[in-house]
This record gives structure tokens, sequence and C-alpha cells, in this order.
């Protein structure tokens, strides 16, 4: 607030006293500071209506504020954060994430018969509810056949033999095949706190029967898991009180989860699997991000795939090699024109202003068709080339769907914004200067050179830099005339959210050029000011 | 520059009119490939190229079948419709919120200036496949993936940075002196804004509103993501086609669409000459 003080008044000093409610200042007492009408001292009374301001203008601005920040940048920092997030495994499968925390994977990097039976539970419900399959294809992108694992042991899970227990159960006790007193056990806090797994899978399975089947629990048989829970309680050593029946279990015949699943399908004994299923149990994970670097954890840590399988930073590299040669072709182009119209009588100059402006104002979708159009194999430059004898008939050129199509057409669609900074830039420098050149005795060249182009620096600092920004992000271009040969590292990530559904890939892809493009408007900003953005 | 003097050498004639060749050349590659397109619409026949009857400048060559096509397909006129009734509400929207900001900005004392305009702009610096993702995933949470309200107000974030330059930079001409003026003879604030700083800035607003017009019209990105079918545009129309199965009817639609432009283009020169005729400036 120090800087509201008088001192800071001079660079304009009529309007906060405008402001004042009495409008004027009184006399200096003898001794005391200076007050203004209303008697309070005037350096407060400024200060107030100083604040008054900036609220009001705060005012202003801040339903814009919010609208923007919950339509666009709530949902950047939305996807931000999805690069990151990884619930699915926990969510889907939270008992066997806890008992694969606690399990040392003492046998060859198998879990043992309790992380199984877990992960049997876990299963058995994600199956009801379809999210294994969700859940394999989340896994697949780490570890391939993971998605067919989980599909196919999903579909065998409800029928694994663990109906003995029931069998067992009910003929030990006839109160188990009713389920109106499984109801009024699993009432009953004491039971429940020494039936922990039984409770867990019978409340489970309840929520299912409620949920899925819109059953009435107390009136429904309860599945196997539950009895299988139970077993697993009572061979624990559990004494669940009255009125539970007392059932003695050491009579059982038990069957070993662990040898279902490995013998459902064998790849449940691949230590690799259950490594995977550990790595993506956290909720948090940077896996995303090693793969949109081309990077793999392997049992030595992280590192660089091997050379033929870096796709993301071979798509990095070429989208700013071919922003690099668009905004190279840009300023190339842009420079000339510029000059001319710059030079020319202003009469002229807005005449061929219209032709830049035209380009600029006219759909982007109107000038890609045009480009599909004219750099067809078919179309009308080979066409034009063809008739001039320059290319014969049979081997017509491959203008299209190649980095040469992107190339073409993208200088094209961005070369105004390359020639509208420059030529306002360009339109400042006095033609004296030049004149004066000459006159001191520069050729025309020298003159340009080191006159008029040191002078123009700045704006092909700006152009070059809007170009590149626009087109290290561009989408629509590409995909249309850039092929496979000419896509961006955006066409990527749409194919990431649209076909292969892999969000947090497309979430880390999209972060990473998020960040390059802010770093370069962060530049832009620096170098020109945001403010100084001419449009047209 | 501008003429070449009498004692020209032979050398400084050759580069005069190399140089404009050069030039004309380059202004060639910018309108040629839009221009192109106009008398390939008239195509009487399916193909992408001048056919020999077209050459010939025979009438049997020409034909308004495409646009006969675009104005009575119900997938072109369906997308058309949809786009009329989006743009101009993103652009209301846009332009209602972006201009109370731009005159809050331009106040003398604004804290954090500097922050809010980068923030205010990042929409036209982040790239559109950013946002559309952004969007897409956020809108599909909050249920408005899919739904017009929530184009709109996509396309709304998308042309506020548009408005925001052209109202700032008029403002920047603005004497508040004015206001001052207004407020001394008795005007309320409100009665000052409509009475005599909105008939000002109106050119700056209205081009600002051209803007975000276009920006909404022209945008196929975000509504690919966060559309549904019905919510489908010319533009998005238009890439289907040129990605699937182009058919010469793109041809008809993007002429419309040039026309559109043209009409746009001259009314934001209209409104420049007015602008600086009323800030004093001699229309150059």
């Amino acid at each position: 607030m120090s800087d509201q003080t008088a001192s800071g008044r001079p660079e304009s000093p009529q309007s906060p006293v405008a402001a004042l409610p009495g409008g004027e200042v009184t006399e200096r007492d003898q001794d005391g500071p200076m007050l203004a009408a209303d008697g309070r001292p005037l350096k407060s009374s400024l200060a107030r209506a100083l604040r008054r301001e900036k609220l009001r203008a705060l005012a202003l601005i801040a339903p814009l504020l919010v609208f923007i920040f919950i339509s666009f940048v709530l949902p950047i920092a939305d996807m931000l954060f999805r690069s990151v997030q990884n619930d699915i495994v926990a969510d889907t499968l939270p008992r066997t994430v806890v008992a694969l925390a606690n399990d040392p994977l003492e046998e060859e990097g198998v879990p043992s018969e309790s992380t199984f039976a877990q992960f049997y539970t876990d299963l058995y419900i994600a199956e009801e509810y379809k999210e294994h399959t969700r859940l394999g294809s989340r896994l697949n992108y780490e570890m391939s056949g993971i998605s067919s694992l989980f599909r196919g042991t999903g579909r065998a899970v409800g029928r694994f033999d663990t109906d003995i227990y029931a069998d067992q159960f009910e003929a030990a006790d006839p109160a188990f095949e009713d389920p109106a007193a499984w109801a009024d056990w699993m009432a009953d806090d004491d039971i429940r706190a020494a039936l922990p797994l039984t409770t867990d899978a019978y409340d489970a399975w309840a929520g299912i029967a409620v949920e899925l089947d819109e059953d009435n629990p107390a009136e429904e048989d309860p599945e196997d898991i539950v009895y299988t829970s139970l077993y697993r309680d009572l061979a624990n050593g559990a004494a669940p009180p009255a009125p539970f029946p007392q059932v003695d279990v050491s009579g059982f015949e038990s069957v070993s989860i662990r040898e279902l699943f490995i013998e459902e399908d064998e790849d449940w004994a691949d230590p690799e699997v259950w490594e995977t299923i550990r790595a993506y149990s956290s909720r948090y994970t940077s896996g995303y991000f090693l793969n949109a670097a081309d990077m793999q954890t392997t049992p030595e840590g992280v590192e660089l795939r091997p050379e033929n399988e870096r796709v993301y930073m071979t798509l990095f590299v070429r989208t700013l090699w071919m922003s690099l040669v668009i905004t190279f072709s840009c300023i190339l182009l842009a420079y000339p024109i510029s000059f001319l119209l710059a030079t020319l009588p202003a009469r002229h100059a807005n005449l061929l202003m219209i032709l830049v402006l035209l380009p600029f104002w006219t759909s982007l979708l109107v000038r890609t068709s045009a480009w599909k159009v004219l750099l067809q194999n078919e179309g009308v430059i080979n066409d034009i080339l063809v008739w001039i004898g320059i290319v014969s008939d049979t081997n017509r050129l491959a203008l299209i769907n190649n980095a040469t199509g992107t190339i073409i057409a993208m200088t094209h669609i961005l070369l105004p914004f390359m020639i509208l900074p420059l030529y306002s830039v360009m339109k400042t420098i006095p033609p004296s200067y030049m004149r004066a050149a000459r006159s001191l005795g520069a050729k025309d060249w020298t003159a340009f050179w080191r006159v008029w182009f040191p002078l123009s620096v700045p704006g092909i600092g700006a152009g070059s830099i809007l170009v590149f920004i626009m087109s290290i992000g561009y989408y629509i271009t590409p995909e249309i005339v850039g092929g496979t040969r000419g896509v961006f590292i955006s066409n990527r990530i749409a194919y990431h959210i649209s076909t292969s559904l892999n969000w947090g890939l497309a979430a880390a892809l999209g972060t990473i050029l998020l960040v390059v493009v802010l770093a370069l408007y962060w530049v832009y900003d620096r170098l020109v000011g945001i403010d100084n953005v001419k449009l047209g | 520059m501008s003429a070449l003097p009498p004692y020209a050498s032979t050398g400084q004639r050759i580069w005069h009119y190399g140089f404009r060749t050069i030039c004309g050349l380059i202004f060639f590659f910018l309108i040629a490939p839009i221009m192109v397109i106009v008398p390939l619409s008239f195509n009487a026949e399916n193909f992408f190229t001048f056919t020999p009857e077209m050459l010939r400048l025979d009438p049997e060559g020409y034909s308004l079948r495409h646009y006969v096509d675009f104005f009575t397909n119900p997938n072109w006129q369906g997308p058309l419709w949809n786009s009329i009734k989006i743009a101009p509400a993103a652009t209301l929207l846009s332009v209602c919120l972006g201009t109370l900001a731009a005159i809050g900005l331009s106040q003398p004392h604004v804290p954090g200036r500097r922050a809010i305009m980068a923030m205010l702009i990042s929409p036209m610096i982040v790239p559109l496949i950013i946002s559309a993702a952004g969007m897409y995933f956020f809108y599909s949470r909050i249920g408005l993936q899919g739904t017009y309200f929530g184009v709109v107000l996509a396309h709304a974030a998308l042309g506020i940075p548009f408005v925001i330059i052209t109202v700032t930079a008029t403002l920047v001409g603005f004497d508040s002196s004015l206001t001052r003026a207004a407020a001394n003879l008795g005007a309320s604030p409100v009665t000052t804004f409509f009475r005599v700083q909105m008939p000002l800035i109106l050119p700056g607003v209205i081009s600002g509103g051209l803007f975000a017009f276009i920006t909404s019209f022209d945008e196929v990105v975000v509504v690919l993501f966060l559309g549904s079918a019905s919510q489908k545009t010319l533009p998005w129309q238009m890439f289907t086609g040129l990605r699937e199965q182009i058919s010469p009817t793109i041809l008809a639609a993007a002429t419309v669409l040039i026309t559109i432009s043209i009409v746009l283009l001259a009314t934001l020169e209209i409104l420049r000459r007015r602008s600086e005729r009323l800030r004093g400036l001699s229309p150059s």
C-alpha cells in the first residue's frame, strides 16, 4: 500500500482528486497534515479514492475473469491433472492393491494365496460391474497382452470351483441357506468385527444385488465370494459370537485360489503381470509422461525405448523441425511483401493490403480444401506442370499426404501472421534513414543491409514467434494434407483422445506441447508485449 | 522505392522490376489458391480440376449443381444452420464480457494488469487441440459435452482475446476527460457509458465482435471434440468431407464462405476508416 501515498501521485494528479467526495482541498493547518474537505487527512483520502478506483476496475474485469477461468483455465488444469492421475487400478482392485503392497512376492515374484484370494474378490466384483475390461485396456498400454488376460479370466471367474465352500457350509448348518439369517448376521456389529473378510465380501455382493440386479439381499443366496471369504476368516481363527452358527472348518475340503487362476491362464504366474499391476496401483503416476518421452520402466530403472520404438520423440522433433521450416519460408515470403507495402504510397499499399487480409479472413477450412484440391495427383498444379511439360503424365509429383503438402499449405495459411507484424514494424522506419544512408555514399544494398534490415529485425522476431507458436499446435491442415509423414504432435493427441482412448497419454503429450507453447508465449510477451498484437 | 527516378542505372532498373515481379508472384501465391476455388465450384462435372469444356469457356462446362446441392441437401443445411445459431450467441457473450473487461483494463490503476492480460489472451495462444482436449474432459464431467450451451461457452472463450485486443486498442485513443465531463454535467456512470463512451468505441467493439464471430464460425477442432452430431457445424461438415468422401459441394460451400469473408473484410475496412475519422486522424 506504500505506493499509494502522495509520492506516487504526480503521474495522474487530477483523477483521484476529482473523485474525492468533496472535490476540494482545504488549506493546510498550521502544524497538522493536509486535510481534505471532510476533515480526513488528504493522504488517506487519496489512498481511499485510489483503492476505490482499483476495485472498480477489478469489478469490471471480474466477470470475464471468472468466465475464462471456468470455461478455459479449469479445463486445461483438469487436463494437466489427468496426465498424472491413475485411479483406475486403485479403484477397481482396492483389496488387491493393499494386499500386494504387503506381499513380499516370495514365490518367484508371484503373490501368495491370500493376495490371490483378495484379487479373486476384486475381480469378481469388477466383472459384475463390467469394469475389468477397462482396467485391462488401461494396463495394456503398459504391458501388451494384459487386456485379453483380464477379459478371459473375467469371464471365467464366476465359474471357479469355489462353490465347494457354499455346499460344505450349508451341509454343516442349514441356517447358511437362509438369506434372511445372513442379513441379520451382517447387521450385527460384533459379528462384523469378528469376520472382516466376510463382511467386506458380503457388503460388496449386497451392493451388486441392489444396484445391478435390483434385488433385496435379504432374499437372495450370497454368492461364492462370500462363502470363500467366510472360510478364510474361520481358517484364520476367527470366532464369531452367537447367533452366528459355530462351524469347525478344519475338516473342510479346500481349494487354492492361486492354482485356480494359474490353471485358467498361466500368465497369472508371470511376475511381470504383477509387477505392472503393482507399479500402476498408486493413484498418481509418471507413467504417461515416461511414455510420452519414449521411456519405459525396466527392472534396472527408467531408460529410453529401443531406437525403432521412439514414436513420440520423432513426432516432437518433426513438429519442431517442420514448424521451423514453415516459419523460415514465411519470413522469406513475407519480407519482400512487407517491404513493398511499407515503401509504397499509402493509397497503393492499402489496396495491396486487401490481398493479404483476404486470405487472413478466409476460413481455414476453405484454404485447406483449396490446397487439397490444388495439390492432388489429378489436381490443378500437377495438370499445369504436365501441360507445360516439366513433368510427364506418368510420374506426377506427390505433393499431398506428405511433409511437402503440409509445409506448402501451412506456409500459405500462416503467411498473413508474418506479414502483419512485419509490416507494422517496417511502417515505423522513417524513409529518410535510407535516403540519408544513400546521400552518405552507401550503395542500395549497403543502405538496406546496414540501416533498414537491422531496424526491421523486431518485426521478424515478433512474426516468427507468432507463426512458430501457431504452427506447432496445428491440427486441421496436417490432418487433411499431411498423410502419415506430414502429421504433427497434435494429430497424435487427437488420435489418443478419440480413437485409442488413452486419455492419460494424450494429456501428457498435451502438457509437454503446452509447456513449449507457454515458454514461447512468455518470450513473445517479453519481446513484443501481448497488448501490441495487431489484428488487421 | 515507390517510383523509379529517371537517373536510375540499368542495374537498379532490373532490380526494381525484378523485385516487383517477385512480390507479384508472392501475392499470386497468397490469393490464387483461394480464387481458384470460385470457378471450380461451378464445374458441371464431379472433378476437382478444370475440364476441357471449362477451359474453352463453354457454357456446357459450367453449372450451379453444386450450389443446388449445398442449399438443398440436409447434410449441408443442418450444419449451416447450426453455425448460424452458435456463432452469434458466442459472439454476444464474448463481446459483452470482453468490452466490460477491456474498459476495466484501460483504467490507470489495475493491480496485476500484465498477469490478467496474459490469462485473457491465452485462449488465442494455447494450441486448439489442447483447449479442445481440456474442454472435452472437463465439460463431460459437468455434463456440458455435446450440448449447444457447451459449444457456445467454448467458442465464446476462444473469441475473448480478439475482443480484448481490439477494444483495448480503441480505448488507447479514448479521451477520458470526456467521461469526467459527462459526470461533471450530472450524468450517471451508466448514462455516461451508453451515451458518451460506447458510441466512441463502437467501431472497436464491432470489429472485435467480427473477429469473435469469424473465430466461432470457422472453428472446427473444439466443436469436433465438444459437440455431438446435433451440433455439427459447417466447418465440421467440410472437415469430414475433406477427410472421408470429398464431394465438389465443398467447393460451393467454400465459395459461400469466401463471400462471407469478403463482406466481413469490407465492413471492417469501413469501420476502420470511420474510427480514424472520429478520432481526427485523416483517412489514409
